[in-house]
């Protein structure tokens, strides 16, 4: 397993995203500038780390967008090949068009940083196979726009296809409001393009990929992808 | 010449001009102005600051420098500083404390160390006051949209809240940062001959002799010192960031220094002073952001993210390059020669011509006339016998608990990104935060504290509580106090009560860093923090650096076992003087807080180190604000488990539940470690409290409360 993590100026989750990886798997990483044009050659995995590409200036993640190496990341999306877009990754992905809906400001407007349960709606994806469905999970979330928003009839499409694989919870896996921390529609944390292939979660697994750290939930994630890549899949 | 209007005294002014051989010209007057400004030059304290020790043997560099480096072994060192932005937080909330939270960043990344974890120091006023909401929102918002931008976590801190800071809000930031300790970057190694860099954002007229500003009381007018504000761009500072820690893995650059108060003069001299080389720097090369500034204007302008950097000539086009890739300006504005000069030239004619050792410590020292306050006895009165005991105890805990300063600061914490760099253990809203370093099995632990209401009280004493509060906490979660730093936030010390208080305060923390051999390696010292309304109270802040030989050696707070046996070593016999039960109880801030002594805090942290890493207890935390009932309300809140406590002593249970001060302790121990315990802590007063298990906390004939009914008062994460 090949994964290639790019980093944009101001991201400033690669570090612990790459730490994660090779703690939690052993396996290969590559740090890839935005201004690159190509991902290294037998990439497997594309993550887009948090942080704030940009500044997070003009809006979180849409300066990132429209890098370059993106559409380098856009063809390995079109061709089957996984990506996981994670926390401004997630936003990236939305503005660069390869994942639907916004993130717009938490309704709190302002930032928030704590750890948060999660209930695994989707376990048939390549990130979530190793997950019992209904599991909930403690992953930390750390944003300042992260409410997942989109039309009405798209919103419907989305769950009627299974794409929302997480959801905020209580500890006890009720996706009700007191366990929503970002006014997220329907309690989104994330979700899956329809070729199931692309990722984009607003909480953080390589936050929960370490006992020593509190939590150890991110582990699985991260064996889901390994599982997957192991079984044939790309 | 009219010398006052740039902020200069006769006497300095004459001294200036006796080393010149004539008199300074404007420019030059600006430059010193700010340089020998208060906040620069310490004229008024560095008399003080030689009392602390700051000597040790795992210092690597003490005061003087960038910041402090304490050695954690394997090579690595930990750099920290705290620094106070208060005046531009003052005026400017949002800005000032974001633009503080980068400044204190810069000063540990010029040691070639990577910023690993902030904690800032908040002091607002009364919740009631009309400006404090404001100035308290604004002030969180800017440390927490700086420091998640640039990605340092704020994994702690101190959060005070009094009248005395209606007008004069502090906020202090504390930075650290891991460096090789082979690999740490000087601003002394400059040599002659070499490039001078800068490197970062262009240069404004943002934040023009901000230091200045910093230096005299706020008035009504201050408004009109917005302009002394600097913007603050936590973008920028993430790419001068990573730029400066490639320039230095890169063994690219020889000497660095941050842009902090008064921008190029001060890093440009500094670095010249302490290397002992002059240097020459051609204004007209200095990237601008705005057109037509005087060489005055950029030589004081605050503009912030901006670093410099001394190199080999030979090595400046890979600089540029690297420069280029972060997206950053980066220009050549000057060279160093040999000699002791520090000549500014525009537009190819000099406009300032000063030797660096006349900037950075040629400024005569002030002697500042010290007087006992007179009302310092009044202070003192307290009559416990005029103070009934709480009618009902379960009102007083609940009033002790609802006291701003006391209660949980999640609304805080929530806004901080508190684990990026995955190296957080434990973040906000504990007595000590935790640190891994990844690779190694070592933990580095943090707090920042302080006691402002001792210290108006008692100077000395609360000057010496404050930093043995800092080291107790360390000691109980299993950490060596390596060293510490100190934000010295005080009024004008030209008012001779202040001085001395100032004084007092000093002589206390230094005598409490002897006796427990805690040396001082950086700090900072903030004056005139006082309006037309009134001067703030004695506030040093005190931010102390431990380490934990490894995880197993790290004894959580908050974390009982049914069936423990809970243990309180110290003195029972403390004192309410300026305690937090008195203020909640509207009672005014009085008495006299306890002697401070040494030997007794020695031997205590000799002893919680051995509790923590010989595993004899589940649960350690040090009795500190709120007493003895604040450490089981807490504990027993965060371990989700009861307890029913019988104090069976003699002396009044108000003192015994809610009084402060002194080496204290409450222990949790499974019963089978009890006899490890007490031989640990034989010689040392030590009692039984009672046990934990059932569903709620039970004081003997004092409060009690459902441990769902504490989780909500103390709600935690």
């Amino acid at each position: 397993m090949k994964t290639a993590v790019v980093i944009f100026p101001g991201s400033n989750c690669d570090q612990d995203v790459i730490h994660a990886v090779r703690t939690t798997l052993g396996t290969e990483v590559a740090e890839v500038w935005h201004r690159e044009n190509d991902l290294p050659s037998g990439t497997d995995l594309v993550i887009l780390p948090g942080g704030f590409s940009y500044g997070d200036y003009l809006r979180s993640g849409a300066m990132a967008a429209r890098s370059p190496v993106m559409k380098s990341v856009a063809r390995h999306g079109g061709k089957g090949g996984l990506i996981l877009g994670i926390c401004n990754g997630f936003q990236v992905l939305t503005e660069a068009r390869l994942l639907p809906g916004v993130l717009l400001p938490n309704r709190t407007l302002s930032f928030i940083c704590r750890p948060c349960f999660l209930r695994v709606e989707n376990t048939a994806t390549p990130f979530t196979n190793r997950f019992p469905k209904g599991q909930v999970v403690q992953f930390p979330i750390a944003h300042g726009d992260g409410l997942y928003s989109l039309p009405e009839d798209e919103l419907k499409a989305l769950e009627d296809r299974g794409g929302v694989v997480f959801r905020y919870a209580s500890p006890e896996g009720i996706a009700d409001d007191n366990g929503n921390p970002n006014g997220s529609l329907n309690n989104i944390a994330g979700i899956i393009s329809p070729e199931g292939n692309i990722l984009g979660l607003m909480p953080h697994p390589e936050r929960a990929s370490e006992a020593l750290l509190g939590g150890e939930d991110g582990c699985l994630f991260w064996q889901s992808i390994l599982s997957f890549l192991e079984k044939g899949g790309r | 010449m009219d010398f006052s209007r740039y902020g200069i005294r006769k006497e300095e002014f004459e001294a200036a001009s006796s080393v010149l051989g004539r008199e300074p010209n404007e420019c030059e007057l600006r430059i010193l102005g700010v340089m020998w400004s208060e906040h620069c030059s310490y004229k008024s304290t560095k008399r003080l600051l030689r009392l602390f020790p700051n000597k040790g043997p795992k210092v690597v560099l003490g005061p003087g420098e960038n910041a402090g480096i304490v050695d954690l072994g394997d090579g690595i060192g930990a750099a920290f500083k705290a620094e106070s932005h208060n005046h531009p937080s003052a005026v400017a909330p949002y800005q000032g404390a974001a633009t503080g939270v980068g400044g204190i960043i810069r000063d540990i990344l010029a040691l070639g160390a990577r910023p690993v974890a902030s904690m800032d120091g908040l002091f607002f006023g009364d919740p009631g006051h009309p400006r404090t909401a404001a100035l308290s929102s604004g002030i969180v918002r800017g440390v927490g949209d700086y420091g998640n931008a640039v990605g340092v976590p704020t994994v702690g801190g101190k959060t005070v809240y009094d009248p005395a800071y209606n007008d004069n809000p502090l906020l202090n930031a504390f930075c650290l940062g891991f460096v090789k300790l082979d690999r740490i970057v000087s601003s002394q190694t400059a040599r002659p001959g070499q490039a001078v860099i800068l490197l970062g954002s262009k240069t404004g007229r943002d934040g023009i002799a901000g230091a200045a500003f910093a230096s005299v009381e706020l008035s009504d007018d201050s408004k009109e010192s917005r302009p002394s504000i600097q913007i603050g761009d936590p973008f920028a500072e993430k790419m001068l960031i990573e730029a400066c820690l490639e320039l230095q893995e890169k063994e690219l650059i020889v000497s660095m220094q941050d842009m902090g108060a008064a921008g190029i003069t001060s890093s440009s001299s500094e670095i010249a002073a302490k290397s002992g080389v002059g240097m020459t720097l051609h204004f007209d090369r200095v990237p601008l952001r705005e057109k037509d500034m005087e060489p005055w204007e950029i030589a004081l302008s605050e503009s912030q993210e901006r670093m410099l950097l001394i190199a080999e000539h030979g090595k400046v086009d890979e600089i540029m390059s690297i420069a280029e890739k972060w997206e950053l300006d980066c220009a050549v504005i000057g060279e160093t020669f040999e000699g002791d000069g520090y000549s500014i030239l525009f537009n190819g004619e000099e406009v300032a011509s000063l030797p660096p050792s006349l900037i950075c410590d040629g400024c005569p020292q002030i002697h500042w006339p010290s007087k006992l306050p007179v009302d310092l006895e009044k202070r003192r009165e307290l009559e416990l016998d005029d103070l009934p005991l709480p009618d009902d105890w379960n009102e007083a805990l609940d009033a002790l608990l609802t006291l701003p300063s006391l209660a949980p600061k999640q609304w805080i914490y929530d806004q901080y990104d508190s684990m990026v760099q995955v190296n957080t253990v434990k973040g906000p809203g504990h007595p000590v935060s935790v640190l891994r370093v990844k690779g190694r099995d070592s933990l580095v632990a943090m707090v920042f504290d302080a006691d402002p209401w001792k210290c108006y009280l008692d100077p000395f004493r609360g000057g010496a509580e404050t930093v043995a509060r800092t080291a107790r906490a360390l000691a109980v979660a299993g950490a060596e106090p390596l060293g510490l730093t100190d934000c010295l936030n005080f009024p004008s010390p030209e008012v001779p009560e202040q001085y001395w208080v100032l004084e007092e305060c000093v002589k206390g923390m230094a005598a409490c860093c002897e006796a427990i051999g805690c040396p001082v390696v950086s700090g900072n010292v903030s004056l005139y923090n006082e309006s037309p309304e009134g001067a703030i109270l004695p506030t040093p802040v005190v931010g102390t650096v431990g380490i934990i030989p490894s995880f197993r050696e790290y004894l959580p707070s908050g974390n009982w076992d049914e069936g423990d046996v809970l243990f309180m070593v110290g003195p029972c016999n403390t004192s309410l003087a300026g305690s937090r039960y008195l203020r909640s109880r509207n009672l005014p801030l009085s008495g006299r807080p306890l002697e401070f002594w040494g030997e007794a805090e020695k031997d205590f942290i000799q002893r919680a180190l051995r509790t923590a890493r010989s595993g004899a207890a589940s649960s350690g935390r040090a009795i500190a604000g709120g007493g003895l009932a604040a450490a089981l309300v807490k504990d027993s809140a965060e371990s989700g488990k009861g307890a029913a406590v019988s104090l069976g002593i003699p002396t009044r249970k108000d003192v015994v539940l809610f009084g402060e001060g002194g080496a204290r302790a409450l222990y949790s121990v499974p019963m089978g470690k009890v006899p490890l315990f007490k031989v640990i802590w034989n010689g040392y007063p030590c009692i039984v409290l009672g046990r934990v298990g059932g569903s709620s906390l039970e004081v003997e004939d004092a409060f009690g409360f459902t441990v769902e009914e504490l989780g909500k008062k103390w709600r935690i994460r």
